[in-house]
């Protein structure tokens, strides 16, 4: 059974596919990082937004990825636009939501000894709150990684072709165990290779400055 | 020369049980190189005094001024060294104490340079390029008071710097403080609830009593320096303080003398004596 696993997939429709899926996956991530981090931090910080966007942002959190999908359909058609787009919608609102409690929880005090030594605005921003927050947002991070992968499993699942998710739907249809099995694989090795080499490395640096995780 | 003015500062707090005056009517002038204590029991507004000095919260009434000129926002011309140091726990020893001069503007070598040499007076240029989570409570002080006085203030502000640290480390502070500002001539607005630290490094201690916040009494330390928590005029005055605030319908912790069971016996003795036979110098 292995060996058909093997040779099954060893002419390149896997790789082919697996690279699709990273693409789409990887981009639609760091966008949701980009826009998600400032958000957070602004929401946290400006009362004003908090009570306008803030509801919004809350709301989002209950709807699951996957319902973006017809909307994101309707609007960019059938193509890679729409995946990228419940990709980033996925991952966002627990990137936003997790960045904005790590800011609201910072003790003031890092704020204020910012402010004695004349830090303002975006400096202060840049140099203390976001640095400070760290460990949240690298919380949010991973909470935003796996959510972006979740919703782009389930949009390739139902619908978009050419990615990992397409090409286990397709093996269900061929009736091919093998070509199930080793995309599913896959998936498991890509999950573990970025918690272990990504998320762990940035956790380790984390924890040898901050001194957590020592107990 | 006054540094620094505060001109009849009133800071009021709204609470559930209607207002209370955290500060009223609060006039003090700070010279120039002056080591200024401000004391008090808890809830005496010190700490807001010194919030409000340093543009952290704003008064209601009054105005604070330094050299002739109103201050208006935080600066770096009074930095602040707080309770719980306040520093940065994802730099360096060296990159917090170079914060505030990167934020002047000052070029990559010359604040290493300049955030070494201040290392060195507090005596912590080995750990340069440790983390925080490295130091004792004492050395994250001493980073502490080195990263406000790197950007070369007028006036320091410590809000209760060694309340959390033990007595021995106290004692290295209270000598270590006292040298670096004969050497640099700084002025320094101390904030403290101990009343013998307030008079080991005072040359002015000011007495406030709380709710309302008003200044009681302001007693001159005319002590030879470099004074020690437990030199007997030290102790005496502390006692005189203390009395005073006790008849000020205040409470108070004076500092437990836990260490040294002897040395407490000697200073009562001594006490003793001098209460009897008198004052001599």
């Amino acid at each position: 059974m292995a060996r058909t696993l093997w040779a099954t997939v060893k002419d390149g429709t896997l790789l082919a596919a697996t690279l699709v899926s990273m693409r789409r996956v990887l981009l639609g991530y760091f966008v949701s990082l980009a826009i998600g981090i400032p958000l957070g931090v602004l929401l946290a910080r400006k009362q004003l937004l908090q009570e306008t966007i803030g509801s919004l942002v809350v709301g989002f959190q209950a709807l699951p990825s996957i319902c973006w999908l017809p909307l994101a359909l309707l609007w960019f058609g059938l193509n890679d636009r729409a995946i990228l787009f419940v990709v980033i919608m996925g991952s966002l609102v627990s990137v936003t939501v997790a960045v904005e409690d790590g800011v609201k929880n910072l003790a003031p005090s890092y704020v204020r000894a910012a402010r004695t030594m004349g830090t303002w605005r975006l400096p202060l921003y840049t140099e203390v709150l976001i640095p400070a927050s760290l460990p949240a947002l690298l919380t949010g991070a991973k909470l935003g990684w796996a959510y972006a992968w979740r919703a782009l499993m389930s949009g390739e699942l139902l619908f978009v072709s050419l990615g990992l998710g397409h090409l286990l739907m397709e093996g269900r249809e061929l009736a091919d165990m093998s070509q199930v099995l080793a995309v599913m694989l896959v998936i498991i090795g890509i999950g573990l290779l970025t918690d272990r080499l990504v998320f762990g490395l940035l956790e380790q640096r984390v924890h040898e400055r901050w001194g957590t995780a020592r107990a | 020369m006054a540094i620094l003015s505060v001109r009849g500062v009133t800071k009021r707090f709204q609470g559930r049980n209607g207002g209370v005056k955290a500060l009223e009517d609060i006039w003090l002038d700070v010279d120039q190189s002056e080591f200024l204590i401000l004391v008090g029991p808890s809830g005496c507004g010190k700490s807001t005094l010194l919030n409000i000095i340093a543009r952290l919260e704003f008064q209601d009434e009054g105005e604070v001024l330094m050299n002739g000129q109103r201050v208006v926002w935080p600066g770096r011309d009074r930095t602040m060294v707080f309770q719980d140091g306040a520093l940065f726990p994802w730099l360096t020893v060296q990159k917090n104490v170079e914060f505030g001069l990167k934020r002047m503007g000052v070029k990559p070598r010359e604040r290493a340079e300049r955030a070494l040499h201040y290392l060195k007076l507090v005596r912590l240029s080995k750990f340069a390029g440790s983390y925080l989570h490295e130091l004792s409570g004492g050395m994250r002080q001493r980073v502490a008071i080195a990263r406000a006085l790197a950007v070369e203030p007028q006036v320091l502000l410590m809000d209760e710097p060694f309340s959390a640290l033990d007595a021995l480390t106290r004692e290295d502070l209270y000598e270590e403080l006292q040298d670096i500002w004969q050497r640099l001539g700084t002025t320094v607005v101390f904030v403290t609830h101990n009343v013998r630290e307030a008079i080991t490094l005072g040359d002015r201690v000011v007495l406030l009593s709380g709710r309302p916040g008003r200044i009681q009494e302001i007693f001159p330390v005319d002590i030879l320096r470099p004074r020690h928590i437990d030199d007997v005029d030290v102790a005496r005055m502390a006692q005189q303080i203390s009395h005073a605030m006790k008849s000020g319908h205040a409470r108070m912790n004076e500092e437990e003398y836990d260490e040294d069971e002897e040395r407490t016996e000697e200073i009562d003795l001594l006490r003793l004596l001098n209460s009897s036979v008198g004052h001599h110098r």
